[in-house]
């Protein structure tokens, strides 16, 4: 199995199209430190301008923390069409190139030559996570600095301590992998089904930014479907960024708002991920093999 | 007749001993606090404002006479009122044109107050009154109520302990409005349906906010840099 792992985790690599996305999420990081490294006080003004009205905000709001959780809020929405570029490529690309029925004369199941592929397929998810992560939190605590954490919700704002919050982005990187992991497997189960990749990538896509915007709706009818889309729970990284208060209203430093959400959401997704692979997997060992 | 206008001389007679009274009671509360000059202190910072999740942070407190007043977090973001925590007794004092006027008397802590009301003479100051509960016996103010032009209304509290000598308090509590706090979700990418629904009662507490200041150390006329207030 590990044999049949690193041999696509080969292709994987040798395809000029995998580094698209590590170029892009450079370029993206890259272009977001410049501006705000140039002009960050007038973003910081302008995401002020709300609670400045009652509330002055002192010391240096816009740090690496910072800078890496607008990072995330914004790139982790566009991360999962990346990962469609690899996923759906992963079946239709081998029967695009006239490789799947060859392959599939060699000694193994059909089972476990789609479970590595699959595993290939996350493994390449979890190293663009850690790209990201390298880029989005590292790079931003050395430029920046690193100092509290000033969060604004919807409904209310959350200030973390510095030292409260490193453990939150390991969590929450631990959770995006899981969310992008569920990308990874829609994309994956789309690609069994045509022999063009291309069509494959912009069903991924479209899914996704279908379901997103279904999730970003707050229409009332809307919302009964919203707790079933994996787009609602892919999100649930930012709750390890809510703290829980006393009574007293002071915050509890290391406490999270609402775990079980988190519990929820991560089931929710791993379900979704198993339900994607054994789709797959049962609709690759009855299909017809034909290029 | 007579009656009459000797009645309007005694009460006008007496309001105008009152009334001068209350300026010698202000002065001397004022005389107490001039003694310092300058004083350097730390203390923890409770923020308590509905919309607000921040932890209890360690905060040091500067002042310099005049008026010059800061707070600074120890490291970290700190969450103020608007218009800052400056607005207290020695910003109140720093200014010698104002009018004092008696309001009767009232219980501040169990302990019994002169209500003083101080009125500006000066027409641009950002202070329009404010309303003092004096300790009479120990030169103290209680608790203090100010209006400004800009900032509304602030209520200050205040409880006195080791440096009541020096008429500076070891625990402030400074009561202010907020506005309401409301962001599009659309903005901050949250897709749940949980929004909660408050209750009258609840949206009239979510207007008041409070800062709690305890002070745990101060140290008094040693010097303070000016560029502490830059």
């Amino acid at each position: 199995m590990w044999t049949l792992i690193q041999i696509e985790l080969f292709k994987i690599f040798r395809r000029p199209r995998t580094y698209i996305a590590f170029a892009a999420i450079t370029g993206l990081i890259g272009i977001i430190q410049f501006g705000l490294k140039l002009d960050g006080d007038s973003y910081v003004d302008f995401m002020m301008r709300d609670i400045n009205s009652s509330i002055t905000v002192e010391g240096k709001i816009l740090n690496g923390y910072q800078v890496c959780y607008i990072v995330l809020q914004i790139l982790l929405v566009h991360v999962p069409l990346l990962i469609a570029l690899v996923a759906a490529d992963m079946i239709s690309g081998e029967a695009n190139m006239g490789t799947l029925r060859m392959m599939l004369t060699r000694p193994i199941s059909r089972t476990k030559f789609l479970l590595a592929k699959f595993m290939a397929t996350v493994a390449y998810t979890l190293m663009l996570l850690v790209w990201l992560a390298i880029l989005a939190l590292f790079v931003n605590m050395l430029l920046f600095g690193t100092d509290d954490l000033f969060l604004l919700k919807s409904q209310y704002v959350v200030l973390l301590k510095k030292d409260d919050i490193f453990w939150r982005y390991l969590w929450a990187f631990g959770f995006a992998a899981l969310a992008m992991t569920t990308v990874a497997a829609l994309g994956f189960l789309f690609s069994l089904f045509a022999e063009n990749s291309i069509g494959h990538i912009v069903a991924t896509m479209s899914v996704i930014i279908f379901f997103t915007i279904l999730s970003t709706l707050n229409i009332p009818v809307f919302n009964k479907i919203k707790p079933f889309l994996f787009t609602t729970h892919m999100i649930g990284w930012k709750e390890f960024f809510d703290i829980r208060v006393n009574d007293a209203n002071e915050a509890i430093i290391g406490s999270i708002q609402n775990p079980q959400k988190i519990l929820h959401s991560a089931l929710v997704l791993v379900l979704h991920i198993a339900g994607f692979v054994t789709a797959s997997i049962v609709i690759f060992r009855r299909k017809d093999i034909l290029s | 007749m007579r009656k009459v206008l000797l009645f309007l001389f005694t009460f006008h007679f007496s309001l105008f001993t009152y009334s001068q009274d209350m300026t010698a009671l202000v002065m001397k509360v004022k005389a107490k606090l001039d003694l310092i000059s300058d004083y350097e202190a730390e203390g923890r910072m409770k923020t308590d404002v509905a919309f607000i999740k921040a932890p209890i942070g360690k905060v040091r407190v500067y002042y310099k006479k005049p008026n010059q007043f800061r707070l600074k977090k120890d490291g970290g973001i700190s969450l103020l009122p608007k218009g800052g925590v400056s607005v207290n007794m020695n910003t109140v004092f720093a200014t010698t044109d104002f009018v004092s006027l008696a309001s009767g008397e009232a219980v501040v802590d169990g302990i019994k107050t002169r209500v003083v009301k101080l009125l500006p003479t000066n027409e641009t100051s950002d202070i329009v009154l404010t309303t003092m509960y004096i300790d009479e016996a120990n030169l103290l103010v209680k608790k203090m109520v100010t209006t400004t032009r800009e900032n509304g209304t602030y209520e200050i509290e205040m409880t006195y302990g080791k440096f009541a000598r020096y008429a500076l308090p070891d625990k402030v509590v400074f009561a202010f409005n907020t506005k309401d706090y409301k962001l599009p979700r659309g903005i901050t990418l949250e897709f749940d349906d949980n929004e909660k629904q408050l209750t009258d009662a609840e949206k009239l507490k979510n207007k008041k906010g409070r800062v709690e200041i305890r002070y745990t150390n101060y140290l008094i006329n040693k010097g303070v840099s000016d560029s502490v207030f830059n």
